[in-house]
């Protein structure tokens, strides 16, 4: 294999090493990918940008043979190849580093790299390889430690060193930096680097646009499951990738149409937050010094990509995690809608009437109020048009809209001073997503507050009065412009 | 209306249905292994069932331990607390009682009972709290850690009866008879059957009803049923409800514990149990983890195990027998559980469920599926 020649600052690229041409891929409606296209060639560090849902992970999960493309076709060197498994993936030397790694914890680093190898094991042979891997590619790492008790960024060195023993050529890292401390990720982007030096190729994963464009050679943008803008880094700015990932599309769905800015300025603030830091559940700090203030009657929209630290700043203000540093004023009762429903919000093998019941069922004493609980669901049900036969009827009946539309009813009952919403509409038909979206609206009118976050930059904006934007744990607000928040939200 | 009738008729009928299967297996297996069929059912019946007095000293007496046991199961479970250490709870129990009530003095009366049944009580909860701290504190698994628990708790008892609790003369490895005066009154003269059966009965009313219509009743089911929901919906505290959980069951075995050595055998025994908090899982799955219901199936399995012991002395079929079904029994209440469940889950599919993306299917099975045997919430 020819290596490629580097002068003058600029990388001489070969032929192709790996190319994937009109892949498509729908999951039911959901048009993942749509003929996207990427090109990668040996020597490069190749970044794969755009927004949450723009099919990103999709398509590297097609060339790691996780996932079967519809239609399309890959090249390796110049070749077709099929890949039905990683297994086909890895034997052609292309490594993949997922997101969440695939490490078993009670175990050594050795026995981690032995495991899925085939053949013999030998643990000592394993040993020494992980060594020379290690060594060599400048991964420090120690064979006989356990994996549980190493830090993320080991973690990650690890799970590289572990495509490296199964001697990929091509490593694809999705989200390498989302896990890592700024000391972690500069030290991971200047591997790649090295590792491209030496004839390797890397493919990025990523949405922090400023750390990305520092050590890519090339950069391939997907916007909607469709390849936007393929180009060499130096040819391109901040600029130019950031309108390519977020596109010119005209903002559907009422964006200025009931906004009531007027009013909410001269409400009382009802959720306040002063200065805030709070930590994830590891423990690692993920929101620092947010301060900010959400009145009665209005609708204040949260745009974050991944990880930014949203997740905390919706439990803080919803009142389900208590802040490290700073102080945080807020009423007594906050509805509170999270992302992830079936797991946080609703009890599947309980009734409706029960899971009406669980709101504030932490403070209750005495009896169950039964009768007049069943009274307030069947009210429910009516004023949400929740479709079940009646409030003893098992929440795993409904259909996914008709829950949402439940559990919103539920937390808006009583009018609460304060609702907090995250992905209000995710996965979704389009009717029930307009009723969760009025039912939004009809409570800021009511003079609720309103916090909403969604992944769907759109939603954001067809919804808030008022956008905030979390970008690696800081919190500001920004003006309801799409490409003003858009790249607020990459750190632009 | 029609559905609270059908609320009813369907635990009954799932009873019959099981003691049917039960006996259905019974005989094959009888039949299988050269045992006349007819005889030894005969006398599995007689053992049972066969007179009023044989029904209180037999088939009830035998159901009382498996009630307290049970319940002690059911009401873990609900939670979510998988405890399987009800047998070392109901010894730990026994242990305790037998241990006051021969240290109190007879002037006590029947306070002295009051307090020996309390002792067990205390130390059926302290034994529970046991995994319940391995559990909050260092994330151990209960299954793990109450199972070999148990065994802890069987040389415990094995210990004590050879040791501080022996009987004066040193001989046997027992603890002296109970006195008199603190020995469970009999609840039907002229029967073994005691008033600890009737403590059991209310008992498991009253839990029913607790569950049922109380507020802190409903935490605990709702914390068993999906406890992420209960923390982040519900706002409950879920690791107290879990605590609860476990010292409540512990109690209730240790209860058992204590009303079997005060009420049945008058003393401490190594093998007081003969398997009683295992018998209970069988209890407690199938009455579907409803106290009530707790009732009817603990009355079968004791029937089952009084009528062993009648089919061992009068066919000399091994009593062994008789747990190869009770154990067939549970796998195929089980199974239905497990079929019932699949055909639910199909039905909901096809109300027009809108199609999820895939990723969004794995993520959400977790939490629904961790536990599939509880049944749906009454």
């Amino acid at each position: 294999m020819v290596l490629p020649a580097r002068a003058d600052g600029i990388v001489t690229l070969g032929a192709p090493r790996l190319v994937l041409r009109d892949i498509s891929r729908q999951y039911g409606t959901l048009q993942a990918l749509d003929r996207a296209s990427f090109t990668v060639a040996p020597g490069e560090v190749h970044a794969l940008l755009g927004e949450n849902g723009a099919g990103k992970s999709t398509l590297m999960k097609i060339a790691f043979g996780l996932e079967r493309a519809d239609a399309g076709t890959i090249m390796l060197d110049g070749a077709p190849i099929t890949l039905r498994s990683p297994k086909d993936a890895m034997r052609a030397g292309i490594g993949m580093v997922q997101q969440h790694f695939a490490l078993v914890d009670a175990m050594t680093v050795t026995e981690n790299v032995a495991l899925g190898s085939e053949g013999r094991l030998d643990l000592a042979e394993t040993d020494t390889l992980i060594r020379r891997i290690a060594d060599d590619a400048g991964l420090p790492l120690d064979p006989a430690a356990v994996v549980g008790e190493l830090p993320l960024g080991a973690r990650q060195r690890l799970e590289i060193v572990k495509a490296l023993a199964r001697k990929a050529q091509i490593l694809i890292l999705d989200e390498p930096t989302a896990v890592l401390s700024p000391t972690e990720s500069r030290e991971l982007l200047s591997w790649t680097r090295r590792f491209a030096e030496r004839g390797g190729t890397v493919i990025l994963i990523a949405h922090k646009l400023r750390e990305i464009l520092g050590v890519a050679d090339g950069i391939t943008v997907l916007r909607r499951g469709r390849t936007v803008l393929e180009t060499r880094a130096h040819d391109t700015s901040e600029d130019e990738i950031a309108q390519a990932m977020l596109g010119s599309a005209g903002v559907a769905d009422g964006r200025h149409t009931n906004r009531r800015v007027a009013m909410a300025y001269d409400a009382a603030p009802i959720l306040e937050l002063r200065d805030v830091a709070a930590d994830d559940e590891r423990g690692v700090e993920r929101l620092h010094g947010a301060t900010l203030s959400i009145r009665a009657g209005e609708i204040v929209g949260v745009a974050a990509i991944e990880g930014a630290g949203q997740f905390e700043l919706l439990r803080l203000l919803a009142g389900r995690i208590t802040p490290t540093r700073g102080t945080a004023t807020l009423p007594e009762r906050i509805g509170f809608v999270p992302e992830d429903r079936l797991r946080d919000a609703v009890v599947l093998d309980a009734t409706l009437l029960e899971n009406l019941a669980l709101r504030s069922a932490g403070q209750r004493q005495g009896l169950m109020p039964w009768n007049s609980l069943r009274q307030a669901a069947i009210v429910l049900m009516r004023v949400r048009d929740v479709r079940a036969a009646d409030p003893a009827a098992p929440m795993r009946g409904l259909s996914g809209g008709n829950q949402q539309k439940f559990v919103i009813g539920r937390e808006l009952d009583g009018n609460p001073p304060a609702l907090v919403v995250e992905n209000p509409t995710r996965g979704l038909d389009i009717r029930a997503t307009q009723d969760v979206r009025n039912a939004l609206r009809a409570a800021r009118d009511d003079g609720t507050a309103v916090v909403v976050y969604s992944s769907d930059l759109d939603e954001v904006l067809a919804l808030a009065d008022r956008i905030v934007v979390v970008a690696g744990g800081a919190v500001r607000e920004v003006p309801h412009d799409r490409d003003v928040v858009g790249r607020a939200m990459l750190g632009a | 209306m029609l559905t609270m009738a059908r609320r009813m008729v369907r635990p009954l009928l799932e009873l019959l249905l099981a003691a049917t299967l039960a006996v259905a297996v019974l005989a094959a297996l009888l039949a299988g292994s050269g045992y006349p069929v007819g005889h030894s059912l005969g006398a599995l019946w007689h053992g049972a069932f066969s007179s009023s007095s044989v029904i209180a000293s037999g088939t009830l007496l035998r159901a009382t331990p498996l009630l307290f046991t049970g319940l002690a199961v059911a009401i873990a479970f609900r939670a979510g607390v998988l405890n399987i250490g009800a047998e070392g709870q109901l010894l730990l129990g026994a242990s305790a009682a037998t241990a006051v009530a021969l240290a109190v003095p007879p002037t006590f009366g029947a306070g002295g009972a009051v307090l020996a049944l309390t002792a067990g009580i205390i130390a059926g909860a302290g034994w529970a709290l046991i995994p319940a701290i391995l559990r909050l504190r260092f994330g151990v698994l209960e299954v793990i850690s109450t199972i070999m628990l148990n065994s802890v708790a069987l040389n415990l008892t094995g210990l004590l009866v050879r040791g501080p609790l022996q009987e004066t003369t040193r001989t046997f490895p027992q603890s002296a008879l109970i006195q008199q005066a603190l020995r469970l009154p009999r609840l039907i003269p002229g029967t073994r059957l005691h008033v600890g059966f009737a403590l059991a009965l209310l008992l498991a009313l009253g839990l029913g009803w607790y569950l049922r219509s109380t507020a802190s009743g409903f935490r605990l089911r709702m914390t068993g049923a999906n406890p992420h929901a209960a923390a982040s919906a519900g706002e409950i505290d879920v690791r107290r409800v879990t605590m609860m959980a476990f010292i409540a069951s512990g109690a209730l075995a240790g209860l058992g514990g204590a009303v079997e050595v005060t009420g049945v055998t008058y003393a401490l025994y190594e093998n007081l149990s003969p398997g009683y908090g295992y018998t209970a899982l069988a209890v407690a799955l199938l009455a579907r983890l409803n106290p009530v219901s707790a009732i009817g199936s603990a009355v079968v399995f004791g029937a089952l195990e009084a009528g062993a012991s009648a089919m061992q002395r009068d066919a000399q079929v091994p009593a062994g027998m008789v747990g190869v079904v009770e154990a067939c029994v549970i796998l195929m209440l089980l199974a239905s559980e497990w079929v019932g469940a699949r055909l639910a889950q199909r039905t909901s599919l096809n109300r027009g469920a809108p199609p999820r993306r895939m990723e969004e299917d794995a993520d959400h099975q977790s939490p629904n599926a961790a536990t599939p045997a509880l049944p749906p919430t009454p």
